[in-house]
């Protein structure tokens, strides 16, 4: 009541524009309110994914003790008498990741060095939207490639691979996680200024020795951040290593037989008859929970790399 | 010509020599690791040209799935995707839009925008299953919408929120201080300078942004599978709560099976899937040369 009255008192002539400008503020403000709400509702993203992830999983801690979950050797949830030893199935994501890893962290890093170094323009304009294609298959493509395609091939080569086995996942993943690698890498080997190659030239260096000793020590920190980043896409992965890897937790690190990793596990867990409520229901929550931390903790620590390990030009 | 002068005025040693060749091997051992991708990617399609194309016909795309090979088709499938794309952009777009507005344009730097930020980076990093199990527990379970298309669209707008609000945050900081300071100068508000000028000026690269995302989404099969898309549907979906399949289940679903003659479909189901996926790109790519020519 009391700033109406001095209000009306301070712009007597113009009532109109008052109440016009106060209209506008309250429009503004909610507005405003309304953007930050659906900035603040990616928070709430993460928040569900902890909420529901906890909570099923401290159900199934208390069936089953979290020191024979992390430290069990068998992973038989469904069966008369069910094991509940994590350890095969993160076998099976170890063997896909670290195998993926073989593949797509040479090939990932060279080919940055060839984009970023070697190639003219007109190359790299041709090249890199296919790596980007690449990068933007479905992962149930490649697990069909996988099956019908590498797993023959495997089989010609080496007659002891089974059908469903993890090497031809990891050959595929590792294909998969090529254009992150490369992408990643040749972002942080561009950044690196001209004038510390064309210093090493000056002193005589080679192209490869440029490259070499030079360019890719001054971006160490983006390429391991993205070999990170790789591996921990290789981690989730889940479609391709679902068809092509089989649905047999097997705690050994022979690539050429059948294994189960995480993702395939929680796949075939929720495409069987898991009663809401049962203990199977909750092994997709604890197993996804043990996912969700190793990737989060992967991608925290290829960011951390990034930001204390950059090196500040100019 | 071999013998240049080095820098010291002597000939090359047999020493540069080899470093020379040494630099040659590197560059070819740079570019085969080029190729060894786009080689993956050729071999890929070609596995998939011969293996699908056959199958592939116009009563392919007309007919429902069937337990006979020879009558079985994508129908259902394709009309599931395109529903579930829709969807899920008209759920995913404006969210993602508005945050991206806020934290760009009216957000102060405080702790609470940079958790805000740091939180959407490590959303991005967070395997598409693990939203699977999130729509499970609360879109199919808790607000009990069943195995249904709006279970599906919501578990991948989820998805790829983060995605579309970090393309969109990039066009907008793409857009000049000048244009908005001349608006301020001209007393527009704050709403008035992000709709009228801001916005405009963003939304090729926005669009684009989203067409990737979606392109992303489209082909997206583990989460759901969680939230429960089955693989046998005959029908397509007439309202939010009906059961559906999309393209890159009804792929699973055939390739799970042993017979080989399903195995032909699901290469011409990715086949379907790629064209697809490949339009979208296609629109992207125009949207975002045209963009370019503007600046």
């Amino acid at each position: 009541m009391s700033d109406v009255t001095r209000a009306a008192g301070a712009v007597e002539a113009e009532p109109a524009a008052l109440s016009f400008r106060r209209s506008r503020n309250l429009k503004e403000r909610a507005i405003g309110l309304i953007l930050f709400a659906s900035a603040a509702a990616s928070t709430l993203i993460t928040l569900g994914i902890v909420v529901v992830l906890l909570g099923e999983t401290l159900t199934f801690f208390s069936h089953v003790s979290p020191v024979k979950f992390l430290f069990g050797t068998q992973w038989t949830p469904l069966f008369q008498n069910p094991r509940f030893g994590v350890l095969p199935l993160m076998a099976g994501s170890f063997v896909v990741a670290a195998g993926a890893a073989v593949i797509a962290v040479p090939v990932g890093l060279l080919s940055a060095i060839f984009l970023s170094e070697y190639a003219g323009p007109r190359l790299r304009g041709v090249l890199k939207p296919m790596l980007e294609i690449l990068a933007g298959i479905p992962t149930v493509v490649y697990g069909y490639f996988a099956l019908t395609f590498i797993t023959p091939l495997l089989r010609t080569v080496h007659p002891a691979t089974e059908i469903f086995n993890a090497a031809s996942a990891a050959i595929v993943v590792g294909i998969m996680i090529i254009p992150t690698v490369s992408s990643l890498s040749e972002d942080a080997l561009r950044a690196v200024p001209t004038a510390l190659r064309e210093g090493a030239y000056g002193l005589g260096a080679t192209k490869m020795e440029v490259s070499l000793r030079v360019v890719v020590p001054s971006a160490l920190s983006g390429i391991i951040a993205s070999f990170i980043l790789g591996l921990s896409r290789a981690v989730g992965e889940t479609m391709a290593v679902a068809i092509a890897a089989g649905n047999m937790p097997n705690l050994t690190l022979n690539a050429f037989e059948s294994m189960q990793t995480m993702t395939a596990y929680i796949v075939q867990a929720s495409l069987g008859d898991t009663p809401h409520g049962s203990i199977g229901y909750q092994t997709i929550f604890a197993v996804g929970m043990t996912l969700f931390l190793i990737t989060l903790a992967m991608n925290v620590i290829s960011q951390w790399i990034l930001s204390r390990f950059r090196e500040e030009y100019e | 010509m071999s013998d240049h002068l080095s820098p010291l005025g002597g000939t090359h040693s047999a020493r540069d020599r080899r470093r020379r060749t040494l630099g040659a091997v590197f560059a070819l051992l740079c570019g085969a690791a080029t190729l060894v991708g786009v080689a993956a990617l050729a071999v890929l399609l070609w596995d998939l040209a011969a293996d699908g194309l056959p199958s592939l016909d116009g009563r392919f795309l007309t007919s429902f799935a069937s337990r006979v090979p020879e009558r079985a088709g994508v129908k259902a499938a394709l009309v599931g995707s395109v529903w579930l794309l829709g969807l899920t952009a008209l759920i995913a777009f404006p969210v993602s839009v508005a945050a991206a507005i806020y934290l760009e344009e009216y957000a102060r730097r405080s702790w609470a925008t940079r958790l805000i930020q740091l939180n959407i980076a490590n959303l991005a990093g967070v395997p598409s299953i693990v939203y699977g199990i999130l729509g499970l527990a609360v879109f199919v379970r808790t607000f009990g919408l069943g195995r249904s298309v709006i279970s599906g669209a919501l578990t991948l707008a989820l998805l790829i929120l983060p995605v579309i609000i970090m393309a969109s945050q990039e066009a907008i900081r793409a857009v000049p201080p000048s244009i908005r300071e001349a608006a301020y100068g001209l007393g527009a508000t704050r709403w008035q300078v992000v709709s009228m000028q801001v916005l405009p000026m963003a939304m090729p690269g926005i669009l684009t942004g989203t067409i990737l995302a979606l392109s992303r989404a489209i082909g997206e099969t583990a989460p759901l599978i969680m939230v429960g898309a089955v693989g046998f549907i005959a029908f397509t979906p007439k309202g939010l709560g009906d059961p559906f399949t999309v393209l890159p289940l009804q792929i699973y679903n055939w390739i799970s099976r042993p017979q080989t003659e399903f195995h032909a479909l699901a290469a011409a189901g990715i086949l379907v899937l790629l064209v697809l996926l490949l339009t979208m790109n296609a629109a992207a790519i125009i949207l975002r040369n045209r963009y370019q020519s503007y600046r």
